[in-house]
């Protein structure tokens, strides 16, 4: 059976077949991450200022209490409804489909807000003080729990009907060939996603059922080793769904194509295969797993998924590079870089994506998941600089870069303040460089991560800080009042031009152009220089 | 753009794709060899010594020697010298390490860990080394000191609103 005409459009600027319910289905979900990034990013604000000595905003429990909502409201919330707009868009939109049951997808999406909004009140209400991990013997209510296990079941369901698209697309023949590197980087996202999903309900659901006293109690050890299982991949899907987008806008912004997909697939299968044991690296200084354990997961598994991020960080700088030199930028070594359309903020916000991510957060995960470097990192601020190097700097930051894109497509108007979009994606990206730099710099003098007071206010003994601790916490608060500028700023325009954009009418009324693909010559590495 | 992406997985290798690939390889193996490398040569690796042990187990053992050997008192908290080679114990509970332990530099102790009540985090500062503390575990570390003075033991895995205030010493003479 297929679909009725009217359930499709053809989008004028791509000539793809646009499945009306599909892009209602983007469209709720898209709005539902640009909430949570707002209330995500008003907590993490007031975490930084408190963090900063000489601010110290918050009283303790408030404190603990906007750390477990941002990393919530971040982490989880928005970053997984920007992915299913996005596995949406790369299946149905992309194939030319149409999705395969929008029932399911808008049941998806009610569990997923409902679950968001038991959570947050559950915070809010000052009833699960745990923060994000929630590490038992500490306990929330059993609200909290439910809400994330609604959260992750709605998260599933759309995952499943990703796949169903793709298998419905491939049966009603709506594409030839293989999938697109883009729709073939979110498949390997979503491959992680099922495994990753199936370890968080192996994990809530008991946790749940001891919150409400169904069970006696739940080793913390094993919850550690479980849960670190959906919180380590689960940071895989978004550096592949990340990916996925930077060939993107590689595509859109300068037509470029890569050297050899097959590099890249290949590269994605890394991934799939050998993420999942990386989880060890969180567990290297605890007791209860062997020695033999902790270096077979950090040599075997992680080397392999770190050998895809390098070929990656190869090939997706190269098909920009080719792009732009089979366009005539072929003076002197660096004019196809000089002479990107930089002007766009899909491909600033993608070059700093790039930037930060590979520099500061990719370089500096397999330093920190070295059994022996582990010991003066663990639970320090270094981690918490390395992962927003990694899933604020890189994921956020190319998500918000695509947005530029995708909401003008999606929901047919003009960006409204284009120039400030320019801004946003700097003062975001910049900002964000600084925050992970000075994290981990206040964290190499062991300052911890998830700690109200370095002062230690009521404390039987004092502890001496590093000064310089001081002035790197200082400097830390100054990097996120720009991040969070950058942040609200993303906001802004996204929602004034949601609700308030010009329509566009024609392609011509497109804020930022498609790119027509670069010239073609053949098979081969780029002309000479 | 219609979609129509020709065939991709027979198409060979670009020669500057097959170079790097190669040595990002290289660069892994190398490293997939130095784990095991750094943990069997090396002299600085995280301890994998655990035991099971329940909170009443672990706090009538404290208890013992902190009976055995308590030289004094600091802020309330008992102070303890155990003798060198033996082993010691650190309780921690929401929001306090229990005893504040006196080593003597270039001694070998068993460090026993455990909790009573959630999750903690020992971090010996300012050495900066950090470990984690979980009830039902014991945790032990064998270590000598090498420094003398005063070094703190900062929790650092949340364990409730007053996290801040736990504050553990370790003296070494
Ligand atoms: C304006 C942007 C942001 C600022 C200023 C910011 C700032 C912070 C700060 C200060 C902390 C507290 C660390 C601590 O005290 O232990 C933190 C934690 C965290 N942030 Fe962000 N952040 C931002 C954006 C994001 C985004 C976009 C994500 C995810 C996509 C994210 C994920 C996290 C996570 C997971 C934690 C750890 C929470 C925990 O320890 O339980 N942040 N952030
Ligand atoms: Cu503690
Ligand atoms: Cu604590």
């Amino acid at each position: 059976m297929s679909a009725s005409n009217e359930a499709f459009r053809t989008c004028d600027v791509t000539g793809f077949r646009v499945h009306r319910p599909a892009e209602w289905l983007i469209r709720v979900n898209a709005v539902a991450a640009v909430v949570c990034v707002l209330i995500g990013g008003i907590y993490g604000l007031l975490v930084a200022l408190t963090r900063w000595p000489a601010v110290h905003l918050l009283d303790a429990a408030w404190y603990y209490r906007a750390l477990s909502g941002h990393g919530l409201n971040m982490l989880i919330f928005w970053i997984i409804f920007f992915e299913v707009a996005g596995l949406y868009f790369g299946s149905a939109v992309v194939l030319n489909s149409r999705i395969a049951a929008p029932k399911v997808g808008w049941l998806a999406f009610i569990l997923m807000v409902a679950g968001a909004l038991l959570v947050n009140v559950s915070i809010l209400r000052g009833k699960a003080d745990v923060l994000m991990t929630s590490y038992p013997p500490l306990k929330a209510e059993p609200m909290y729990y439910l809400g994330v296990i609604l959260f992750a079941v709605g998260a599933l369901l759309a995952v499943i009907l990703f796949f169903a698209t793709l298998v419905v697309a491939k049966r009603e023949k709506t594409y030839q060939g293989s999938v697109p590197l883009f729709t073939f980087g979110l498949t390997a996202a979503a491959i992680i996603a099922i495994f990753t999903l199936a370890h968080g309900a192996a994990i809530y659901v008991p946790t749940f059922l001891w919150s409400i006293g169904l069970l006696p109690g739940i080793d913390p050890a094993i919850y550690r080793t479980v849960w670190w299982g959906l919180g380590h991949p689960s940071q895989q899907i978004n550096v592949a769904a990340m990916i996925s987008i930077w060939y993107l806008i590689g595509t859109l912004t300068v037509g470029s194509k890569p050297v050899n997909e097959k590099v890249c697939r290949g590269a994605f299968l890394l991934y799939i295969l050998f993420i999942n044991l990386a989880s060890a690296h969180h567990l290297l200084v605890d007791p209860g797993v062997s020695s033999t354990w902790k270096v077979w997961n950090t040599s075997y598994a992680m080397y392999l998924a770190v050998v895809a991020s390098m070929i990656h960080a190869y090939t997706v700088p190269a098909a920009i590079e080719l792009a732009q030199r089979r366009k005539g930028y072929n003076k002197s070594l660096f004019e196809w870089l000089r002479k990107a359309p930089w002007g766009n903020p899909a491909v600033a916000g993608m070059a700093l994506s790039v930037f930060v991510f590979g520099f500061l957060g990719g370089l500096t995960g397999p330093i920190l998941g070295t059994e022996q470097v582990n010991i003066i990192a663990h639970n320090t601020y270094r981690i918490t600089g390395h992962f927003h190097g990694t899933v604020v700097g890189g994921t956020t930051l190319a998500f918000m870069a695509l947005s530029y894109y995708i909401v003008p497509l999606i929901f047919r108007r003009q960006i409204a303040f284009p120039k400030l979009a320019n801004l946003q994606v700097w003062l975001f990206g910049l900002g964000v460089a600084g925050l992970s730099a000075t994290m981990m710099l206040a964290g190499s003098y062991g300052v911890p991560r998830r700690h109200w007071d370095i002062a230690f206010s009521g404390a039987p003994f004092g502890v001496e800080v590093n000064p310089a601790a001081y002035m790197w916490l200082a400097l830390m608060g100054i990097s996120a009042i720009i991040a969070a500028i950058g942040g609200a700023l993303y906001c802004l325009i996204a929602v004034v031009t949601v609700f308030f954009g010009k329509r566009m009418d024609s392609p011509k009324d497109l804020t930022y152009p498609v790119s027509a693909p670069a010239p073609d010559a053949g098979t081969g590495i780029a002309p000479s220089l | 753009m219609s979609i129509n992406v020709e065939r991709v997985w027979w198409k060979p290798v670009d020669k500057g794709e097959k170079i790097w690939i190669i040595i990002a390889l290289m660069w892994a193996i190398f490293l997939f060899v130095m784990m095991p490398w750094w943990h069997y040569y090396g002299k600085q690796n995280p301890s994998s010594e655990t035991y099971k042990v329940s909170p009443e187990k672990f706090q009538e053992l404290t208890n013992r020697m902190i009976e055995q050997y308590k030289v004094g008192e600091d802020a309330g908290i008992p102070v303890v010298a155990p003798p060198p080679g033996s082993d010691v114990f650190l309780l921690a509970r929401q929001f306090q390490w229990t005893p504040v332990l006196k080593f003597k530099k270039g001694e070998t102790y068993r460090l026993h860990l455990s909790s009573m009540d959630v999750q903690h985090g020992f971090s010996l500062q300012p050495t900066n080394m950090n470990f984690m503390v979980l009830p039902g575990y014991d945790y032990v570390l064998t270590m000598t000191p090498t420094e003398t003075g005063t070094f703190e033991v900062v929790c650092n895995e949340f364990c409730g609103i007053g996290h801040h205030a736990m504050v553990g010493k370790i003296i070494v003479e």
